[in-house]
């Protein structure tokens, strides 16, 4: 059986990201598994701006943020599998795959990197009555459509979820000239950025309909509209307020969700929070050997924070291959009040080196809060953010000092202090 | 005296920002994190500014479409025209990242650009 | 002179499908008539609870009763030549109260008048053990052996392609509009062109009043009565081992919570006499009561697992007695095989017996074919094989190492394979139905743009002119630049019109 030092599984920026540091602190025998037809993964379709400015601190579009990486893949020539679909990924790390030209074929590895990133919820997890015409599509979905495969999916369009990719499309399907009627968001903030719902809907107009959500579709083969209402506190529609909207698309960006089944057959431990797998400090999963990084961890804002999270699995698996195992990590890390989670999940001190990145999302949007993190009633770190929302990711760097000489017997707890 | 908020697009912090204004000159600017947080606010209130970001037609690519951008940021009021206008355009592979596909778009002294490498079929 | 069918049948449904699979042993030649733009792509045999019944719950002495027992029994034979995934789960109907205790009785009686084998009445611990999942509340149950779960479109498909192997012609977007009795045939009208056949065969499920009525035969009126479900993720699937029901109600067998043979967890149906017929939707109530009625059985599934939920309309009949209307009408020649509600699928295959029987009574000569072959071509599966059978396949064609979907495991091999075999797929629903692509988790999210592409190919159609499912139903609307080119134009005219 072939055997690479290091399988990275998935070819978008966190597999990129992964791969380019492997290979420049040293390990070269790896391999990066694609199953799409070019590296570069969902960059590829985002062809909007807005990547780059922490990683090359100028503000570039996704295809070009993902060239750079490519670049360096093609220079160091870095094995590369396109078109290969993982079947299956074992706990002692041997990987199973498939592609027209091998077949089926088993590789081993040193250390495997998951990098598989998310996929959209659909309708049906969000339950939405009516019928099933042609016209319904998530956003990420529409994007490839208009930006990759050259059509445009409907010229009236609603949109249901204020998720960045739904902002995003809600621009580009107006800039080619369709109709974005509403976007409509079922909570009563954005779970997209503030500079998305500012430039893709203020500058266009484009009404957002905050605590709205859609009840029926409506349309025998293709859309012809939408009843949308409004919704009370418990998210429940007022069916008093509902009123009709006409259109021949509804595009959905309500949420996404990592993409885990491969780590799941290989029995690796989920979070039910994140739906990523539970990481240690050195982002290494519940099955040592195998670390996670970007979007298939845990659903990330900005592509930056994405590389970032790929050199710390590259160095982890490097790490892995050189030294073997990690010791325990046994310290509990627990999402408190006000915080929905907290990544990674538990560490153990003697394996940071510095300073450790905490990254996490609040509940709810608080404005002029306190971020606290506390082993049981000590403070490590209070700090005040003026403003947290569940659309943006919050990053708690903490450094190896403070949690050497703090008891941390009872787990690290991060929380909301408000007022 | 006309106080103006601005939510910042520059970077994700989306920082809000308040500039005072007094018959069209800027009196102050507050509330921005970074230089280019004020350079942005100050032209927000002028002479708004963004980048487009689309694509044109191509021919014989691994893609039927180019990934295009405006090389800097030009002003808002002229999107729909530079939309349109590049509703016209048709490049033929390959073409290079970078590469300027049209330039000075409608007289704006910018270029259009070419933000992927695009192969021959 | 135009050519002349012996039977014309009406109605791609199963119903149809069966009748055309049994009439082609025979040489004879047929077509089926279908308003739909695939089998089993409008009616009752796309959305249904996709259960073999075992058939204790037909009042004794109807035909539901008879076929429905003979039909169950035809299957095992029938799902391994037409290579459909058939298991035989058993059934368990529930009492939760000593009340409905008493209602076990009489259906276990119904059952053995009926000549239901494998029947038993088991106690609350033998339940358990059946069924783990099962509430705690449950007193004691109706076991029936020989209950089944298969795919209901997928069956349908698979008879029509053998049909279609042993010589039955279909066509498709055909509505029919008229039927006329000319001397010794028929002829038969839909938007597009005329048939002629000796005999015709309604099957037209929910409109097989209106087919009926159309010839000028005795009346009888045809009612949708219907039925909304949910399908949750696989990772549900564990909470049912068999097709649990609940004591029935005089509106149906009541609500029911079952595995469905791909491994996903079904609920439902609903039960509600409605007039439209073409009436498609889900609603939040009905959804709702669909999801509190299955909790009564069993409450551990997690509803945000759902993966999708249809409504489905079974054709009820408003005769007296209710059951099938299976004959020849008082119009020579042409035989109903109408008001085909629940038992319908399980009774499909004996349905279609007995209509060759009637047939054959009516004067229709039945000539053996010698080469009529009962098996379809089998399907290739692509996670079902070994990696062996992957490899020797990719070898030949290396389409088949192509995944397409992702969630379901389908190969670009396997999409190709269903548009091409026969009665092959047109539109994304066609394909999705008969090999999953689109519909696992992500319902169609990352596959729909490569299952577009590949029809578009297949059929040699732009991606324009795909479809979900027929009709109107395209999934895209223009090419990208396409809108601001004809605002482009639209400006430039107006310039000029200002200049001039």
């Amino acid at each position: 059986m072939l055997k690479y030092d290091i399988i990275i599984i998935g070819g978008g920026p966190a597999g990129l990201g992964a791969a380019v540091e492997a290979y420049e602190k040293g390990v070269k025998n790896i391999v990066i598994i694609e199953r799409d037809k070019y590296l570069g993964g969902i960059l590829e379709q985002c062809i909007h701006n807005g990547f780059g400015l922490q990683e090359f601190k100028e503000e570039l579009t996704g295809p070009e943020y993902a060239q750079r990486f490519i670049d360096k893949v093609e220079e160091y020539d870095i094995n590369v599998m396109l078109e290969t679909m993982v079947l299956e990924i074992t706990p002692d790390r041997i990987v199973k795959a498939v592609n027209s030209k091998e077949g089926v074929f088993t590789i081993k590895a040193g250390a495997i990197i998951l990098a598989m990133g998310c996929r959209e919820r659909p309708r049906g997890a969000i339950m939405i009555p009516g019928t099933r015409p042609a016209g319904i599509l998530t956003a990420g979905t529409a994007q490839r459509y208009v930006n990759m495969e050259g059509y445009l999916p409907g010229k009236e369009i609603v949109i249901l979820g204020s998720g960045d990719v739904g902002l995003i499309m809600a621009r580009r399907l107006t800039l080619e000239g369709a109709k974005v009627k509403a976007v409509v968001e079922l909570m009563p903030y954005s779970s997209g950025l503030t500079r998305n719902i500012v430039q893709c809907l203020e500058d266009f107009n484009i009404p957002l309909l905050l605590s709205h959500t859609v009840i029926e579709i409506h349309g025998k083969d293709r859309v012809e509209g939408v009843t949308i209402a409004k919704v009370d506190e418990n998210r429940e529609p007022i069916m008093e307020t509902a009123q009709y909207i006409s259109c021949d698309t509804l595009i959905l960006s309500v949420g996404l969700i990592p993409e885990n089944e491969l780590s799941q057959k290989a029995g690796i431990e989920l979070d039910p929070i994140t739906g990523g797998p539970i990481v240690n400090e050195m982002l290494e999963t519940s099955v040592p050997g195998i670390f996670a990084c970007g979007n298939v961890l845990q659903v990330h804002d900005l592509v930056d924070n994405v590389t970032a999270e790929a050199r710390l699995a590259a160095n982890s698996a490097i790490r892995f291959i050189r030294e073997g195992e990690f010791g325990k990590s046994n310290i509990a890390v627990k999402a408190g009040n006000g915080i929905r989670y907290v990544v990674p999940q538990k560490i153990n001190v003697d394996n940071i080196e510095k300073r450790i990145k905490f990254r996490m999302r609040p509940v709810n949007v608080y404005n002029n809060a306190m971020l606290v993190v506390k082993s049981g009633d000590k403070y490590l770190l209070r700090q005040k953010r003026q403003r947290l929302t569940p659309g943006e990711m919050i990053d708690v760097n903490l450094s190896k000092d403070i949690l050497k000489n703090a008891n941390l017997e009872e787990g690290i707890v991060f929380l909301v202090e408000e007022g | 005296m006309e106080l103006k908020e601005i939510t910042c697009i520059v970077c994700p912090l989306g920082c809000r920002i308040q500039v005072e204004m007094e018959g069209g000159e800027i009196k102050s600017v507050k509330g921005y994190s970074c230089s280019r947080g004020l350079e942005y606010a100050k032209n927000e209130v002028t002479m708004p500014k963004r980048t487009i970001t689309t694509s044109v037609r191509a021919i014989g690519g691994h893609l039927p479409l180019l990934s295009v951008r405006t090389k800097e940021p030009v002003p808002k009021e002229k999107i729909q025209e530079i939309m349109l206008e590049l509703a016209k355009v048709e490049v033929k592979a390959p073409v290079k990242i970078g590469d300027v596909v049209v330039k000075n778009i409608l007289g704006t002294g910018v270029d259009i650009i070419a933000t992927r490498n695009l192969y021959v079929k | 002179m135009k050519e002349m069918y012996d039977v014309l049948i009406i109605g791609a449904g199963v119903v149809g499908c069966s009748i055309a699979r049994e009439l082609s042993k025979y040489k004879l030649k047929i077509l089926v008539v279908e308003k739909g733009e695939d089998v089993a792509s409008e009616g009752a045999s796309k959305a249904n609870s996709a259960i073999l019944h075992a058939g204790y719950d037909p009042v004794p002495g109807s035909l539901k009763a008879k076929l429905n027992v003979r039909g169950n029994e035809m299957y095992d034979v029938l799902c391994k030549d037409l290579d459909v995934p058939i298991k035989r789960t058993g059934s368990l109907v529930a009492a939760f109260s000593e009340e409905e205790v008493k209602e076990l009785y009489e259906l276990f009686d119904r059952g053995i008048k009926n000549g239901v084998k494998g029947l038993s009445l088991i106690t609350k611990d033998m339940v358990k053990e059946i069924e783990p999942h099962i509430n705690d509340t449950v007193v004691a149950a109706l076991y029936a052996k020989t209950a089944g779960i298969i795919c209901p479109y997928g069956y349908t498909i698979a008879v029509a392609e053998n049909a279609a192997q042993n010589g039955a012609e279909f066509v498709f977007n055909s509505e029919v509009i008229d039927i006329k009795k000319n001397g010794d045939f028929f002829i038969v009208k839909t938007h597009k062109e005329e048939f002629y056949s000796k005999y015709v065969v309604n099957a037209a499920g929910l409109y097989s009043d209106v087919i009926n009525n159309m010839v000028g035969a005795k009346p009888f009126s045809v009612h949708p009565r219907k039925g909304e479900y949910l399908i949750l993720d696989k990772d549900q699937g564990y909470l049912a081992r068999t097709v649990i029901f609940q004591v029935p109600t005089k509106m149906g067998k009541g609500i029911l919570v079952s595995p469905t043979v791909d491994g996903n967890l079904l609920i439902g149906p609903t039960s509600e006499d409605i007039q439209d017929k073409e009436f498609k939707a889900t609603t939040r109530e009905g959804l709702n009561k669909a999801i509190t009625v299955a909790k009564r059985s069993v409450d551990k599934f997690d509803v945000r697992k759902t993966i999708t939920q249809f409504t489905g309309l079974r054709a009820t009949p408003d005769t007296e007695d209710k059951d099938f209307i299976i004959g020849e009408s008082d119009v020579k020649g042409f035989i109903n095989a109408a008001g085909i509600e629940s038992p319908g699928f399980t009774a499909a295959p004996a349905i279609a017996e007995m209509i060759r029987d009637i047939l054959k009574d009516a004067g229709l000569k039945l000539i053996e074919k010698v080469d009529f072959n009962p098996k379809r071509r089998p399907v290739i599966r692509f996670t079902e094989l070994s990696d062996e059978e992957r490899n020797k396949l990719i070898k030949e064609n290396p389409a088949y190492g192509r995944i397409i979907c992702r969630c379901e495991t389908v190969t670009e091999g396997e999409i190709i394979d269903v548009i091409r075999r026969p009665v092959g797929a047109k539109s994304l629903d066609g394909v999705k139905r008969r090999v999953r692509a689109g519909m696992g988790r992500c319902q169609g999210s990352f596959c729909g743009p490569r299952v577009v592409e590949i029809l578009a190919r297949e059929l040699n159609i732009s991606p324009l002119e795909v479809t979900k499912h027929g009709r109107n139903s395209n999934i895209l609307t223009a090419e990208t630049k396409k809108f601001l080119l004809e605002k482009a134009a639209e400006v430039l005219k107006k310039e000029v019109y200002e200049n001039a």
